[in-house]
Parts: structure tokens; sequence; C-alpha cells
């Protein structure tokens, strides 16, 4: 299968804006549940809200589309119910680390049999760009009319403190390495974690000196740094620019894992 | 064989729904409602059930939920501090018609309020607590025999209609501990589902409910809590579209009040009517014993949502209606929208059951 073939043609076009990154996201994730062959009939699709938990709803397949932050508790519930099924999450920056800050951290202690795709965009999209939990310090939102003045999490360090057994970050840029990873994440037991980085013109770029689609993938090319070289930097103790987006496989591990196979 | 047992009303309602074939349980500890949680995660594992804690009510509704889309039958437990964390998932679930059963042992609020102790202040949370319109199915049990048995009838309540349905019960039921008689089996009715791939999932048959379409079966389902067309599509702009389905989703429960009614009517010709649920009704049942009078009546009910509105049917000859209750009056105002004479209302707050020489008493004034 190839990943159009996921896709229910009857949904197309999406209500994503031109440009957006989560179309990206999405095609590598199915590209990735394509390579490692799964059926429709073994597959669920789950999501919050938020642009990027709109990706389901696109998809040819079991889906559920929940409420805000809470995609992770339900997916638990599928998964333990009926640990047969395999378990896809879309999420948004918003919608995991703010309101469901706390599913979050709670499915990563369990590792919960499930494969988590956040598109981290840095800001709410579908209410009209309003500062997130990783806005920049700095970044204008609408509800940072002055710059965003608190601190950031890091998603993916966020995942492994709390337990994840896989975790990776790649950009929209990256899209054969974001694949390979999803992948990884697919076939790796337990919570498996892929930040990918995603441009929102239209809530955080035009905004933010980044008004056309391709000057954040640019951004994306430029400013990311493979976790090696930026391990080996801060080892050596030379500057790294605060806005560089570490990018690579952070951990793959073997925590004994909640909801695998009876 | 059937066996007499002496339990408390949590381990019933436990037991009750173990019986209905409940394989899913997902809660957050919260007195007085704890001992069915860890009823449940004592028993569910020998029955290669699964028993979750989540991080939080909210987490134990959508887990519960997601749960409930595999197939298989799924509940909660909790109070009114949990209940009210559930309550946009609640929503969800109305929408999205999902069936599953939320047990709410009450205890006094608002707020932290009287953990250990008894109350039905939840009655009016439980059917509008969540935003929008919708309808759901509400059972109250007044024994340790009925924990059992409403909390395995509201699972098949809950796959026939799809809804959530609440089994409140209160302190006061939850740990009382009386004789009750352990059945073999309980009624168990089977689940509509489709049985091919349909497209439109949402369609719904006459009854206005659309067969049942679990996930991992090849059904490709979308669900989601937006308005959505019977593809199950997203259609928000609609009005009609939005229309038609939460008139739907009300009709398909309100449409059969008086086919799934569940009260018991004393003494149909009497001029004064006692109207009680839950733990009060015991109170009610004493001072009829103790009153001996036959124009006093009782009309109890055991299903509160939907409410029976043609109670003046059932006690043609009725002049007042007293309702105690453990609150400041919320199904006595339910209870006066429907009827032409008097309501009394006998609040009860603080978490101690009517006494019946104050209902008694009461009789006595409305004569
Ligand atoms: C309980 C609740 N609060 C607020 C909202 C409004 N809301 C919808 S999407 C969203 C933020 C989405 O941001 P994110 O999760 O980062 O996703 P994105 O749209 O950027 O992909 C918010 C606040 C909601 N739907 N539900
Ligand atoms: S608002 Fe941003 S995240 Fe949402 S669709 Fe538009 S570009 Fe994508």
């Amino acid at each position: 299968m190839n990943f159009m073939d996921w896709y229910r043609a009857d949904r197309l076009p999406t209500i994503f804006c031109v440009g957006c990154g989560n179309g990206t996201v999405i095609n590598c994730a199915l590209t990735a549940v394509s390579e490692v062959g799964w059926k429709r009939e073994e597959v669920v699709f789950v999501s919050g809200i938020g642009c990027s938990s709109r990706a389901p709803g696109y998809i040819d397949a079991d889906s559920l589309h929940t409420t805000h932050g809470r995609a992770l508790a339900f997916a638990t519930g599928i998964k333990l119910a009926n640990p047969d099924l395999q378990l896809v999450v879309f999420t948004g920056d918003g919608d995991l680390a703010a309101i469901g800050g706390n599913h979050f951290i709670h499915a990563c202690r369990r590792n919960v049999d499930m494969t988590v795709i956040c598109m981290n965009n840095q800001i709410y999209g579908m209410t009209g760009g309003q500062g997130s939990p990783t806005t920049p310090r700095g970044a204008l939102s609408t509800t940072t009319p002055y710059g965003a003045e608190e601190g950031t999490f890091d998603l993916t360090a966020l995942s492994i403190a709390a337990g994840a057994n896989f975790a990776a970050r790649w950009t929209s840029y990256h899209v054969k390495e974001l694949t390979n990873a999803i992948r990884a994440g697919l076939e790796t037991p337990g919570f498996s974690f892929i930040e990918a980085a995603v441009q929102c013109p239209t809530g955080y770029g035009r905004r933010n000196r980044l008004r056309e689609p391709e000057d954040m993938i640019e951004f994306f090319r430029t400013h990311s740094m493979l976790r090696q070289k930026y391990d080996r930097l801060l080892a050596e103790g030379k500057l790294v620019p605060p806005d560089t987006i570490v990018v690579g496989e952070f951990v793959r591990r073997d925590r004994p894992v909640l909801g695998g196979k009876k | 064989m059937s066996k007499i047992s002496f339990i408390q009303g949590n381990i019933a309602c436990a037991e009750g729904a173990l019986a209905a074939g409940c394989r899913f349980f997902g809660g957050y500890p919260i007195t007085p409602s704890t001992e069915i949680a860890e009823h449940m995660a004592m028993k569910l594992p020998k029955v290669k059930g699964t028993f979750i804690q989540m991080e939080d009510e909210i987490g134990s509704i959508a887990a519960v939920i997601g749960a409930a889309w595999t197939g298989v039958r799924a509940m909660t437990a909790t109070s009114g501090p949990g209940l009210s964390l559930m309550m946009e998932n609640i929503g969800y679930a109305v929408m999205t018609e999902t069936p599953l059963v939320i047990v709410d042992i009450q205890r006094g609020g608002p707020s932290t309020g009287q953990p250990t102790m008894a109350s039905q202040g939840d009655m009016f949370q439980c059917r509008f607590g969540s935003h929008g319109d919708y309808s759901i199915i509400a059972l109250s049990p007044a024994t340790v025999q009925e924990m059992y048995e409403m909390t395995a009838e509201a699972f098949n309540l809950a796959d026939r209609f799809r809804v959530p349905v609440f089994l409140m019960a209160d302190e006061i039921i939850g740990h009382m501990r009386e004789k009750m008689t352990l059945p073999d089996t309980v009624p168990v009715m089977p689940v509509r589902e489709r049985t091919e791939r349909s497209t439109l999932p949402f369609k719904a048959e006459k009854d206005g409910v659309p067969g049942f379409t679990p996930f991992g079966k090849g059904h490709h389902v979308h669900v989601t809590g937006l308005t959505h067309d019977e593809r199950g599509y997203p259609s928000t702009t609609n009005p009609d579209v939005h229309e038609r389905l939460v008139t739907r989703l009300v009709a398909k429960v309100e449409s059969t009040r008086r086919e799934i009614a569940s009260y018991d009517v004393t003494n149909p010709e009497a001029e004064t009517v006692f109207v009680s649920y839950g733990a009060p009704t015991r109170a009610v049942w004493q001072a009829l014993h103790d009153l001996k009078d036959d124009t006093v009546g009782h009309f109890r009910l055991k299903m509160v949502w939907p409410f029976p509105d043609w109670v003046e049917e059932l006690f043609p000859q009725a002049q007042a209606y007293i309702v105690p209750e453990m609150n400041l009056g919320l199904i006595s105002r339910e209870l006066e929208r429907h009827v032409t004479i008097p309501v009394i209302s006998v609040p009860r707050l603080g978490g101690a059951l009517h006494e019946p020489e104050e209902l008694i008493r009461a009789v006595e004034g409305a004569k």
C-alpha cells in the first residue's frame, strides 16, 4: 500500500491552510504505516483537538477524534481493552503539552504501547495563533503581543524523562528522516514519541518574520543540528545558537510496556 | 443456584457490573465510591478484563470511552468532584453515541464538601452538566439488591440507546451492608452491531439508534465530537445537520420515556403522595409503615431520567406531593413542571437521612 491509499478520498481537500506543515507529517506517518505493513483493520488513529488533530479524519481506517488534550487517555483505553489494535496518535503542542500535559507524562510513565506524533508548530493554530507551551521566548502571538515571556517545554526531553521507550525529533523539512523515525517508533514496543517541528504560516510565521511557508522550511533546514553534533559541541564547550532545533533519535529502550499483545 | 449474601452496596454494584459482562474499568479514587474501583481491580484481571487507575477523572472517562469503542462493556465510578471533571467527555460520549456506565456515589457538595456523607446533589449535574442539549438515562437504587440489579441493567440500557447511563447512588446506599440475593445470571441483551461495513455508520435505524460499529472490525468508522453527518464526517456549519443530529440524540431516549420508565406506585388512590428516589425512599417506607394510612401514597422512582412526566395519571386523586430529597429540592422542581397540584419539598442537607417522623409531620402539614 502507498500512503495515498490510506486517505479518505471523499474528505479531500483538507481544511489545512496552503503551505501548512501538517500534511507533510501525515504523509510521512502513512508512508511509515504502509512500510510496516499494518492493515486497516488493525490500526486506530486517535487525536485531540487542533489543526493537527484533524489528521485522523482524513485517514480511511477506524479513527477517534476526541476532546482537547485527552487523546492519550482515550488511546490508553482502546489499547488496554484490545491490545491487538495498533495505536497512532496525532496531536499538537497545545493539545499535548498544555491542556493534555498530565495525560502526556502519565502515558509515557505507563509506557503504553502506542506511537504519538506531535506536530509542534509552536502556536495554537486552530484558534488563530495564541501562545503555546512551546512558543519561543520573544515570539509574537495574539496572546503574547509584546513577545512571549514564559519558558518552553522540550517535548522530546519531557517524554524521555517521563519514561517513553522511543523518542525522536525531526522537522517537516526532513521528510525521509521523519518517516524513518515514525517507522522506528511504530516498530518499538511501548510509548514512542515523535516530535515533528512544522510550519504554521498562518498562526506563527506571519507574525514572526517567516511569512511564506518556504521561509519556515528554510529556517528548519538552516537551524537544525544533528543530536550527535550538538552533543559534541556542548562537550567541547562551544556555543550553540539558542534557536537551534536539535534533531535525531534520542532514545530507544526497552522498559516494561503496558498494553502489549496479550 | 442463587445465593444469599450480606455485602456492601458498592461491592454489589461492582458484582452487578461483572455479572453483566463489564470487562473494563477506568477510575480514580474518590470517597465514597472507591470500594467499587478496588473490587474491580481485584476481580477484573481474573476474568481477562482490564482495570486501570487513571491520572484523573477526565482521563478515566476518556479511557472508558476508548475501551467502549473496542466493543467491551466499560464503566467508571466516582463522586461529585470527579463527575464535575468528567463533564466535557460525557458530552463527547453523548455526541459519539458511546455506550458506557457511570456510577456516582453522591456526597455532600459543592466542592470537596462532605466526602463521607450522603447527598443527592448531583441529580441535575448528571442530566444537564455538560454543555449543549442532550439526554441521558439515570437510575437511582435504594437497596443493596438494587445496586446490583440496576448496575447490570444500566449496561443493557447503555447498549440499547448508545448513551451514557448513570447509576445515581449515594454514600448511604453505597456503604450500607444489607442482605441480598446474588442471582446466577443477569439478563444481558445482545448488542446491535453492524455486520457489514456501511458508508453511513451513523445512520439511525427506526428507533433512532445506529447499529454499533466497534473498532477493529473493518468498519473504518470516523468518530468525532464535532457535529457530523451520517457518514460520521464533520459538518459544523450546516444548521440542518446540527439540528437533525441533536434532535435525534435527544429523541432516541426521550421518545421511549413510557416504555423504559421504572417506578413503584403504592396506593394509587392516595390524596397525599410521597415522591422519592434513592436513600430517602427508605425513610418513606418507614413512614408509610408507621402511618398505616391508605390516603397516603408513594411514587418511588427507580429511573429518574428521563422523568416520568405522567405522574398525575398514576395518582388521579392526589392533592399534594411531598418530595424528600437530600438536596435543597432538585427533582421536586422537575415534578412541579409536570403537575398542577402543590409540590412540597422536604430538603435535607448534611448527610443524615430524613427521619420518618419528619415525613409524617409533612403529611399532617399537607392535609
Ligand atoms: C476544552 C477546550 N478548550 C479550548 C478549546 C479551543 N481550542 C481548540 S484547538 C486549540 C489549540 C490547538 O493548538 P494545538 O494543540 O497546538 O494544535 P494546532 O491547531 O496548532 O495544530 C484550542 C485552545 C477546545 N476545543 N476545548
Ligand atoms: S492555522 Fe497553521 S496549523 Fe492550522 S492549518 Fe493553518 S497553517 Fe496549518
